[in-house]
């Protein structure tokens, strides 16, 4: 039977397949930061389990850890103890950690590939939504919430439930600026937040193919954006040789057995999926959300929607509430919203493309009057790279702050947040209300879009630049 | 786990589609380390004015749904975040059924894991019972899981498909680690192939 990448990767994982109980899925690789996994580690202790495989796990801290001025303590107490208790769980469980001033430290989903610790092929969880973003390997990676955390620490196996297949097609080449990040919010705009319900997405076509790890990434990073369970791009060239001679990667002893493995996981030519979604690479403008679900966006060239423009009754509604949160009026010009301020970084756009991506767009510029721009790296790692390149500079000169890593606005539990009534323009992956601080106004962009809003002091057309 | 039961309880409404574990919980709630007291912030920024009284345009601030253990919700309930303090504080606010059309599945796994029964109803029959709780609110619905029904008073019951291996567990109150651990030689064998299979994943 010809079968898709995710149905290979799940009948290679399964350990107990019998009627009448959750198939058993094997985990090869647990990442951990310190919001969803303290409860997990209580849990375990308290019916005195063991870590089944602590090799298979890789920690971070980076949910609420400051971006600047990391060597006073932190002051949020509640915070603190949080931080001391991943470390205290690590430490007791002998769990790789790269703490808050560990070289290695970073937002989770940017970290564990800089050190190739997710290969093709493998089924990788964490406490995290954002899993998602390491299907950019062509591994099987989905968050999971605590209570599952604890199952896969002390089993190193999940009970699931097998998902239907999606094939979104992106054939055609990205216009000048488009990136992956535009076709992330085209797809979520285009199916909506329920439309990947129930299914895996394998990404195809020739716009995914030219797309970077970094791209790959940040496509994958939102396929939970779009419902899905878990986004997918298969392996390549690009792959094997992002992968090669990293930390965690195969060694050269290896390497060759390993490389057959992964060739052998791209979905058979003519393997049937469920569903099967076409988006056409250059029609994709640069995305702009305007709403308070990432499904409600448009064309940076388009104008906010007038609830009156949806027939159905439930997206009306939510037009109307979502613009009564904004502060937004029906038919405005999208590049007519002005910002308060800039942030890039994050799971979603924390890597040193979108860096450089961004420090072209901002080469030369200031940004704008009132606004404050800050951009937050991905990880220590992608920091200095960026400094090597001298991309830092070009932030600061342009009036930028630049922070050390971290998750920071793009769920705001740091302290790094919007004041009620603030707009941004924020290269991370939700907008939600209130989602970067109580009465915040996000609106969701690439980093080449967010760098042009931050000198403009609104958004701007960047295909016109 | 506490054992699921049937019972009759005050059906709470929210007509909102979209609901997500950023409204559920806010962030501001998520440092904790323990798994209890997360009742009180459920749906804060909605639920408190800015000074910290209760917003008494928020619906389950309405008296008539003090008490209530079902809530009634609209389209794509509970997405975004994993975090499984979303369900916490649903569960210790003193929900213990959720009906709607659809969950985010992440969402949805971490209910059952919590003794929470997330109901999937289609749009006719969520209609119905909206319909019923506005005309009558404080209005009483049975929820009986060993039957897979839904018993109301106008007569808009139905009843309900659920995964009988997430069901057993609920009436049961299972520990999933204790089920999934009966399997450990299988486990076991399994690694022993995959070491062999995949040596460079054990080095």
């Amino acid at each position: 039977m010809k079968k898709t990448m995710y149905e290979k990767i799940w009948d290679s994982h399964l350990v107990v397949d019998e009627a009448g109980q959750a198939p058993l899925l094997y985990v090869d690789r647990h990442l951990m930061h310190e919001v969803t996994s303290p409860q997990a580690f209580e849990g375990l202790r308290l019916s005195g389990r063991k870590v089944r495989n602590p090799q298979s796990i890789l920690a971070t801290m980076d949910h609420c850890v400051p971006t600047k001025n990391r060597d006073l303590p932190i002051a949020d107490p509640i915070a603190k103890k949080q931080i001391e208790t991943m470390a205290e769980n690590c430490r007791e469980n002998g769990l790789n950690l790269y703490d808050m001033k560990n070289p290695n430290n970073g937002v989770i989903h940017v970290v564990v590939p800089e050190h190739g610790f997710v290969h093709p092929g493998m089924v990788v969880v964490c406490g995290d939504s954002h899993t998602a973003t390491h299907g950019a390997f062509g591994a099987l990676a989905f968050g999971i919430g605590t209570s599952e955390v604890e199952h896969v620490m002390a089993t190193q196996t999940l009970p699931q439930k097998k998902s239907k297949t999606m094939q979104v097609v992106v054939n055609g080449e990205l216009s000048k600026y488009a990136s992956a990040k535009d076709i992330a919010l085209a797809i979520t705009g285009k199916i909506g937040t329920a439309g990947g319900t129930g299914y895996v997405i394998e990404y195809t076509g020739s716009a995914i193919k030219d797309l970077s790890m970094e791209g790959r990434m940040t496509l994958c990073n939102m396929a939970i954006e779009a419902g899905a369970r878990a986004g997918l791009v298969a392996p390549d060239e690009k792959t094997y040789e992002y992968l090669k001679g990293r930390e965690f990667a195969p060694s050269s002893q290896y390497w060759d057995q390993a490389l057959a493995y992964w060739k052998s996981l791209v979905s058979d030519e003519g393997a049937e999926f469920d569903a099967t979604i076409t988006l056409t690479a250059a029609d994709i403008a640069p995305q702009v959300s305007w709403g308070t679900s990432p499904e409600q966006v448009i064309g940076v060239d388009g104008c906010v929607p007038a609830p009156e423009s949806f027939a159905d009754e439930i997206k009306r509604k939510a037009c109307e509430s979502a613009l009564a949160y904004m502060g937004l009026k029906p038919n405005t010009k999208i590049t007519d919203i002005p910002v308060d301020l800039v942030f890039i970084g994050s799971c979603t756009n924390g890597r040193i493309e979108d860096f450089r991506i961004a420090a072209q767009v901002a080469k030369g510029t200031k940004v704008a009057k009132g606004v404050i721009a800050i951009a937050v790296p991905g990880s220590y790692h992608v920091k200095q790279q960026a400094e090597d390149e001298g991309l830092d500079k070009i932030f600061i000169d342009a009036g930028w702050e630049w922070r050390d890593p971290g998750c920071s606005m793009c769920l705001a539990m740091n302290g790094d947040e919007l004041t009620k009534g603030q707009r941004s323009a924020s290269t991370s992956n939700r907008n939600f209300e209130g989602r970067q601080g109580k009465g915040g106004r996000t609106h969701l962009v690439s980093p080449a879009m967010a760098a042009a809003a931050a000198s403009a002091g609104h958004f701007v057309d960047i295909r016109n630049l | 786990m506490e054992p699921y039961k049937k019972h009759e309880s005050i059906a709470a409404l929210m007509d909102r589609s979209n609901v997500d574990t950023d409204q559920i919980i806010p962030k501001q709630f998520l440092k904790k380390v323990e798994r209890s007291g997360f009742g009180v912030h459920l749906f804060h920024d909605w639920r408190f004015n800015d000074n910290g009284t209760d917003n008494e345009a928020f619906e389950l601030n309405k008296p008539a749904f003090k008490g209530a253990k079902i809530l009634v919700a609209g389209d794509n309930f509970g997405c975004g975040s994993s975090r499984e303090h979303a369900p916490w504080a649903i569960a210790d606010y003193g929900f213990n059924t959720i009906i709607s059309t659809s969950y985010a599945d992440i969402f949805y796994n971490n209910c059952f894991k919590n003794g929470i029964l997330a109901i999937k109803v289609d749009k006719d029959q969520l209609a119905s019972l909206m319909a019923e709780i506005n005309a009558n609110e404080g209005v009483r619905f049975v929820i009986d899981l060993e039957n897979q029904k839904v018993i109301t008073p106008a007569g808009n019951g139905f009843t309900f498909d659920i995964d009988p291996f997430r069901k057993g567990n609920l009436i049961s109150g299972l520990d999933d680690i204790g089920l999934t651990l009966k399997h450990v030689d299988k486990i076991t064998a399994y690694e022993t192939r995959h070491k062999q299979t995949y040596p460079w994943l054990w080095v």
